[in-house]
């Protein structure tokens, strides 16, 4: 390994990528779901549009952490580091996805009048948004215990998930003129919570950069 | 110390495995104190690798195991180095008879200014064997075995120094197989040496292996996780660390081992 400082800038450079691309995904999720809850066609549709901003900066990540290993070879907490960023990058870029996806269940959904179990929705947006603040955070501040926290919040978004699911079905049942709606936020619901899990990703990516070994925090 | 070769199992190293044993080894020259209660376990057919910064003691300690740094007079030794179970500093071990078992390869190829033929053919002279058909039968089996006997075997009558400074690397290679040592030392071999020759010999210190074992110090920290078994990190004449090279270049315990692999210092 050569030029160490230049290196570490480079490093940097990249890290400061992913915090901007983090900071991008996780605004359109939580703003995705406002536009949902507030019937904002127009904001729905500025997150497809933004949705390419979101790859082509996953892809730059890519592209530099695979020019960094090119050319500088490096090895043991260096080499992880560039995996975990590529990896987290993926998870980031994903959340994208999802945000895109409700977006697209808003601009179905159009100027109906919602159901009523929509509101159980805003408690579940605002957990999963907290989780990837936290594991964001945690990530930056190479904090270990914040990252292992992320566990108890990702159980506390699978029970909710499924207590929405359970909920909108029995609407569903009761009610079959809701069944497209009820259709429509059983997605939104489980984009959430698919959210939440990949914030658990990047607390165990994390974990990983940190002590080399491989943990599993959603058992 | 018997060092596992995965981080945390408690396998055992099979002592009929262990070429070399050294113990508590201390060595001076004069006052300075240039390698410090080394222990070290060498296992055959493997590679192992010695890396760390100039001066820290890895040249030395290679030199140490077949005694060539007893050339340097002020030299003074405590501690002990087994070789096949038998205590290299023992007074009644010969030193011709350990450098028969054990070869060496410097890191500025220095074949002889004679012959490609001869280059080879002389240890097994010096052996006493005179047999020009046996000789013939050593020379082409070393020169194979230094995976450059296509290179050179319709010239073997001229002279050594006409080679390329990568073919000149495996002619020493060869001239050290030809003694058939149980041990082959590596002190900076490819440092040299182009790339495409570096390529070369990195190939054939991997099938070389199969047959014997092999003691490398490098400068070029990518060589050793290229093509060792298991690396040493020496630092002031210390070993920092010792253990597989999967180990050593992803998750090294000390902290100090993980700067130098990084290119923090050194």
């Amino acid at each position: 390994m050569v030029g160490r400082e230049k290196f570490d800038a480079d490093l940097n450079q990249v890290q400061s990528l992913l915090l901007d691309l983090s900071n991008t995904a996780i605004d359109t999720l939580d703003n995705s779901m406002s536009f949902l809850f507030e019937k904002d066609i127009e904001g729905a549709l500025s997150v497809l549009e933004n949705d390419e901003h979101i790859n082509h900066m996953e892809e730059e990540i890519n592209d530099r952490v695979i020019l960094l290993i090119a050319k500088q070879q490096p090895v043991a907490t260096d080499l992880r580091r560039l995996m975990v960023l590529v990896k987290i990058a993926a998870d980031m870029e994903r959340i994208g996805d999802y945000a895109c996806n409700i977006a697209k269940e808003t601009i179905r959904i159009g100027k109906d009048e919602h159901i009523e179990p929509i509101v159980m929705l805003e408690e579940m947006r605002v957990k999963t948004i907290k989780m990837l603040k936290q594991v964001l955070d945690a990530f930056t501040n190479e904090n270990m215990e914040e990252a292992k926290s992320i566990a108890k919040l990702d159980d506390e978004v699978d029970e909710m998930y499924g207590h929405i699911i359970r909920t909108l079905l029995t609407a569903g049942i009761n009610n079959p003129a809701q069944l497209s709606q009820v259709t429509q936020l059983s997605f939104v619901c489980r984009y959430l919570e698919r959210s939440a899990d990949h914030a658990t990703n990047i607390a165990e990516r994390l974990l990983y950069l940190l002590k080399g070994k491989h943990y599993e925090l959603n058992n | 110390m018997v060092q596992s070769f995965k981080k945390g199992s408690a396998s055992q190293i099979d002592a009929s495995s262990i070429v070399y044993d050294t113990q508590k080894l201390n060595l001076w020259y004069g006052n300075h104190h240039a390698l410090k209660n080394i222990d070290l376990q060498i296992k055959e057919n493997e590679v192992t690798a010695i890396i760390g910064p100039s001066g820290c003691g890895k040249s030395t300690y290679i030199k140490t195991l077949n005694r060539m740094v007893e050339l340097v007079p002020t030299v003074k030794t405590s501690g002990e180095i087994l070789y096949r179970e038998r205590n290299i500093f023992d007074a009644n071990y010969g030193v011709e008879e350990l450098r028969t078992k054990v070869g060496m390869v410097f890191q500025k190829p220095n074949p002889f200014p004679k012959s490609i033929y001869d280059n080879i053919a002389y240890g097994p002279r010096i052996h006493g064997i005179k047999s020009k058909k046996i000789l013939d039968q050593i020379v082409e089996k070393s020169l194979r075995g230094a995976a450059i006997w296509d290179e050179v075997k319709d010239r073997l009558n001229t002279n050594a120094y006409s080679l390329s400074g990568g073919q000149q690397q495996r002619i020493c290679i060869a001239r050290c197989l030809a003694i058939e040592p149980d041990v082959i030392l590596m002190d900076e071999p490819t440092s040299a040496l182009d790339p495409i020759s570096t390529l070369k010999v990195e190939e054939l210190i991997q099938e070389l292996k199969e047959d014997y074992s092999i003691i490398i110090v490098t400068h070029n920290m990518q060589q050793a996780a290229r093509i060792s078994d298991k690396t040493a990190f020496f630092l002031n004449g210390e070993v920092v660390e010792f253990d597989s090279t999967d180990v050593i270049f992803s998750t090294p315990e000390d902290k100090r081992t993980e700067d130098y692999i990084s290119g923090r210092f050194g």
